[in-house]
């Protein structure tokens, strides 16, 4: 057993917090896995590869259990990044702001080793001290460097234990402090000069990373450590059945988190929603028959989410409880139109060309003129 | 006497790698091939043919009526058709006469059957989810073993296939029939050994027994056409989906390349993904290319296969390679995974039917290829020449310069010259062409067709609209419009949008002479006008001098369309959109002053208006020069304006006047330009009023003191300046 308060996954009664881990939310379904899990599992892995991918794309298990699917996408995208964390090489989530990229690493973790919280949040100030380790100022001084004085990184914890880290917005951190991965990543090894020691990995250990790539540049990530890791590119929905689901099932979620008293939106309304967002994300109508600009901002599914929960406190705190056009026009004017210039041309062709062609989007159409986005 | 009844997948490499084994093994003394028959006699052009080419069968009479069967390296007929050269072993087609084939009415298949997809359902049978890749794990990564046991296997499992068939294509059945009359034939005539290679599914039905007698029922009275066959040069992108008669192999650089490739397939497939990659100045360290193969095997042992197949090395090379940008996954899809051969095929053979369709043309149209240079003068109002430059400009299209035009036409000139020389080139361009189609209409129109979806911006499509109305080509249209509705939609420049819209006037105003879809056209010319009207106010602003002037010259175009065209509510708009740009704070003089004067002309605005406006353009505030541009684009081309508003001119008067010497020596070649281009007569009734009109304070208070002898050294020149000297 890991030296490690590891007992996540057991019964402790879970206290009520306003977020728990992904490995204490669904607890029961990775003990139901690993108890109809009869495949090989890598070195230190607490699920087969397998198990991994059907935790995290959801299914039925022989003994009935339901698991629900985490992430609505590509198989083949899931199978790519768990054969990665099989093969020991580090993963590397790539997409738009809004696709998911947390949730699914914070999900991989959960199920390879029972731990999504080792986590280093890349940040413009994040230092290298939480990718390698520091020093307890105080025992420092008073005993001189020793093993008690040091304290360890999420990462370093991560190779002791031979668990998976996470490093969430890797191109957010200064160059100098992503390097530092290179050493951890090629040698599997972090050299401790002070004590004239090293920490080696243990099996199972590898680390997740999540890079957003819509404003590149910020720190890009050299070419010595992207060499380090497969990069899985997570895509927008692909269909717009697959986006309402996404949707409507978050939207609930959400609402129900928030203790809104509004009723959930109706389908109809989220679904008209995603429409708007798939259409100016792909430049096309839903019947194909017309091609659209496309505005810069990301219009990620998120965004959709958060448009319609918008919408919903809208509608219970100044409405009549019912989400209506009206609630909804003023969150999706503010997703579409970043740059008010540009895409405020981009936004009126739409509602000209489009909204207002559909005879039963009407409503929205006199919402959105309402509000007034004129090009000057 | 042994027949061995080899059934195959078309275009598989493992078959192919079977039936070449099977040949050697069987030495057989005959093969008969499944294809058309009247192709037994191309097989002596063999030698010089260099792969990926395809059979040609067409109908004398209808060359569109044609048919293709294309052959790759890994095909197993081209294997068979190698065999029997190198063993010098006879070999025939056994398959349908393509007169039959060609007779019928083309049908597309009702419902998706077994006999479309055997490999589908056996697949389905064995669990797997696509057929493709359960044919690679138990045939095509078959590296030994004994082929002609794989051939009984097959016959047995298309056997059970076919029991479930409900009831048989009469297609079907008609080609089996002669399959098996051929064979009987080939039995009677002495042979001993005879290797049929056929698609997996026939096997069933040529082991059948039936009589000679039903099968010569079965085939009587089938209707015939005249056929002729030759052989065509293929490329590895028409075996690929999407593209017309493509063979259906997804990936044909991949199947050439399991082909090809004696062992390790997987790591030199990835080796020469990264060879290309580098090749294309891509990072690819060899480091990284074997993280691909370690991925592609991991995924394809968590998948339960016993290889990595073409789905996990793309996938593994999209994650590590090409570090999930799409680019240089796109470069490996498109050079390796379907490829780039280009096939060939040697002078000796037959004319395709495109060089046929031509020649034919050309009798109807009494124009003959002359080695020289030769002028040909058209005049469109006859048939004849009109047909003529159709055909020319058709040829164009398919990269053929016979003709080249010494005077481009614009829509309005019934006149064309034309200069017409054939070199040989041009017989060689001509069979490249032919897979585009087997008529000169029908091959333009593909090649349209294929540089619409093609076309990088707007530009290179409103460029092909005029194409299609020049080469008379209604049945590309469509593809045309979309492609330009397609690049319009993305385009930020309101200049290309505006660019547009001329030529689609002109097709929409002549399109019904042509008889060409002009709703189509009036739906792509009304979402033009939206992206115009909604995008040409904020395009006006930043621009220099060379921008404006451009963007002036489509604005005026885009005028012109829209008086031809439009209808009411969208004339309205649009000069909506003029009267943004005339008030737009920031946009050019030339464009602001332009909309003015169209919106005059249009009754939009009243001589008060502009005036209004003229007094805001020409006050201080503004730099000078911008001011003479405002001037340029309200008077532009003609001053009767000025002339007949005796407001506006005083207007313009006070500010020339108020000028300062420094700010006048500035203005004046932007002057003389603005008016330089005003009709001779319109200048000197200026130069007139200027001289009788009541001139006022010309020289300011020295005006007395006016020396009669120092003014006229002067007046000559201000006459040139003003252009009044012929007064």
């Amino acid at each position: 057993m890991s030296p490690r308060p590891a007992g996540r996954t057991t019964a402790v009664p879970i206290p009520e917090v306003l977020r728990p881990h992904a490995e204490d939310q669904y607890a029961a379904e990775l003990a139901a896995l690993d108890a109809a899990d009869d495949r090989q599992r890598p070195p230190a892995w607490r699920l087969s590869p397998w198990a991994v991918v059907t935790y995290v794309l959801g299914g039925t298990l022989p003994d009935g259990t339901v698991v629900t699917p985490k992430y609505v996408g590509a198989r083949r995208l899931v199978e790519v990044a768990v054969a990665t964390l099989a093969t020991d090489r580090a993963l590397l989530l790539l997409g738009s702001p809004g696709t998911a990229k947390t949730w699914l690493s914070e999900h991989l973790a959960a199920a390879v080793s029972g731990d999504s919280t080792l986590l280093v949040q890349g940040t413009a100030g994040t230092s290298e001290e939480s990718v390698r380790y520091g020093w307890n100022y105080a025992r420092l001084i008073a005993e001189g460097p020793s093993e008690q004085a040091l304290v360890a990184s999420p990462v370093m914890t991560a190779m002791r234990e031979g668990r998976v880290a996470r490093v969430e917005e890797l191109t957010r951190m200064p160059a100098e402090v992503q390097d530092a991965l290179i050493t951890v990543l090629s040698e599997k090894t972090l050299p401790v000069p002070e004590l004239g020691t090293e920490v080696q990995a243990m099996p199972g250990f590898t680390i997740i990373a999540t890079a957003n790539d819509r404003d590149k540049g910020v720190n890009d990530m050299s070419s010595a450590l992207k060499r380090r890791f497969n990069t899985v590119v997570l895509p927008l929905p692909a269909s717009e059945d697959a986006e309402v689901q996404i949707v409507t099932a978050r939207v609930a979620q959400l609402g129900r988190a928030l203790q809104l008293p509004a009723e959930p939106p109706a389908l109809t309304e989220v679904r008209r929603v995603v429409q708007v967002f798939r259409e100016l994300r792909s430049g096309v109508t839903a019947d194909g028959r017309t091609a659209l600009k496309v505005p810069s901002a990301t219009l990620s599914t998120a965004e959709a989410i958060s448009v319609l929960t918008n919408g919903m406190t809208l509608a219970a705190h100044f409405g009549d409880g019912a989400v209506s056009a009206a609630d909804v026009a003023a969150g999706l004017v503010g997703a579409v139109v970043k740059d008010p210039v540009q895409d405020a041309v981009v936004w009126n062709e739409y509602l000209e060309a489009v909204v207002k062609e559909r005879k039963d989007w009407r409503d929205l159409y006199r919402a959105c003129r309402d509000l007034d986005v004129v090009v000057q | 006497m042994t027949v061995s009844l080899l059934g195959i997948r078309h275009h598989g490499p493992g078959s192919a790698r079977a039936v070449r084994a099977a040949l050697r093994a069987l030495e057989p003394d005959i093969v008969l091939v499944e294809g058309p028959p009247e192709a037994d006699g191309l097989l002596k052009h063999l030698p010089g043919l260099v792969p990926p080419v395809a059979l040609l069968a067409h109908s004398v009479d209808d060359p569109a009526r044609a048919a293709f069967w294309p052959y790759a390296v890994f095909s197993p007929e081209w294997q068979a058709f190698v065999h029997s050269h190198e063993y010098a072993v006879p070999l025939r087609f056994c398959d349908l006469p393509a007169a039959s084939t060609l007779a019928q009415e083309p049908t597309e298949p009702a419902e998706p059957a077994v006999r479309a997809d055997p490999l589908g359902w056996l697949s389905r049978a064995a669990g797997h989810d696509d057929p493709e890749r359960w044919w690679e794990d138990v045939v095509e990564h078959r590296l030994g073993g004994d082929p002609l046991e794989l051939f009984a296997g097959i016959a047995e499992a298309m056997t059970a296939l076919r029991e479930q068939e409900p009831d048989p294509d009469p297609h079907d059945t008609a080609r089996e029939a002669h399959m098996r009359t051929v064979l009987r034939a080939t039995v009677k005539e002495g042979f001993s050994r005879i290797a049929v290679v056929c698609g997996a599914w026939h096997v069933p039905a040529l082991a059948g027994r039936t009589t000679a007698a039903a099968d010569a029922a079965v085939l009587q009275g089938l209707p015939k056409v005249k056929v002729a066959t030759t052989w065509v040069p293929w490329t590895s992108r028409r075996l690929s989906y999407g593209t017309g008669y493509g063979a259906g192999v997804a990936s044909p650089g991949w199947y050439a390349h399991l082909w090809g490739a004696p062992d390790a397939v997987a790591e030199r497939w990835v080796s020469r993904a990264a060879a290309l990659l580098r090749a294309s100045d891509l990072p690819a360290s060899p480091a990284s290319a074997v993280e691909t193969v370690r991925l592609a095997e991991t995924l394809a042992a968590m998948r339960g296969r016993s290889l990595p197949g073409l789905s996990e090395l793309d996938e593994a090379l999209e994650a590590v390679l090409c570090e999930g940008s799409p680019a240089p996954l796109a470069v490996i899809r498109e050079q390796l995974a379907v490829g780039l051969q280009l096939g060939n095929v040697p002078d000796t053979v037959p004319t395709v039917p495109l060089q046929a369709d031509l020649e034919r043309t050309c009798t109807r149209l009494r124009m003959k290829p002359t080695a020289g240079d030769r002028d040909l003068e058209l005049d469109l109002r006859k048939e004849m020449d009109l047909a003529r430059s159709q055909l020319l400009h058709r040829l164009l299209l398919l990269r053929l310069p016979w003709g080249t035009l010494r005077v481009s036409r614009s829509t309005g000139t019934f006149r064309e010259a034309w200069t017409l020389r054939w070199v040989p080139e041009l017989s060689v361009g001509l069979i490249e062409a032919s897979r585009f189609g087997t008529t000169v209409p029908a091959a333009t129109a593909a090649v349209v067709r294929d540089r619409a979806g093609s076309a990088v911006d707007l530009p290179s499509v409103t460029e092909l609209v005029e194409a299609v109305v020049l080469a008379d080509l209604p049945q590309a249209l469509a593809a045309v419009t979309a492609a330009l509705e397609q690049r319009s939609a993305r385009t930020g420049d309101v200049g290309h949008l505006m660019a547009a819209l001329p030529p689609l006037a002109r097709v929409l105003r002549y399109g019904s002479v042509r008889r060409t879809d002009t709703d189509l056209v009036q739906g792509v010319v009304d979402s033009l006008l939206v992206r115009v009207v909604a995008g040409l106010p904020p395009a006006c602003t930043s621009l220099d001098d060379d921008a404006a002037a451009a963007l002036l010259r489509a604005l005026e175009g885009a005028q012109e369309a829209v008086e031809l065209i439009a209808a009411g509510n969208q004339v309205e708009a649009w000069r909506g959109a003029l009267l943004a740009v005339a008030d737009l704070h920031g946009a050019p003089g030339l464009l602001a002053g332009r909309c003015v004067r169209l919106l005059l002309d249009a009754h939009v605005l009243s001589g008060d208006d502009v005036g209004r406006r003229l007094s805001r353009a020409l006050s201080v505030a503004r730099a000078p020069a911008d001011a003479v541009h405002w001037l340029e684009g309200l008077l532009r081309g003609s001053g009767v304006l000025l002339l007949r508003d005796g407001v506006l001119w005083a207007l313009l008067d006070e500010w020339l006047t108020g000028l300062s010497a420094e700010h006048f020596e500035e203005v004046l070649p932007l002057l003389r330009r603005a008016f330089g281009d005003f009709p001779a007569p319109e200048r000197r009734q200026m130069g007139e009023r200027v001289r009788h009109g009541a001139p006022r304070g010309v020289a300011g208070p020295a005006a007395a003191d006016w020396d009669a002898e120092r003014v006229a050294v002067i007046v000559p020149v201000l006459a040139a300046v003003l252009g009044a000297d012929r007064g």
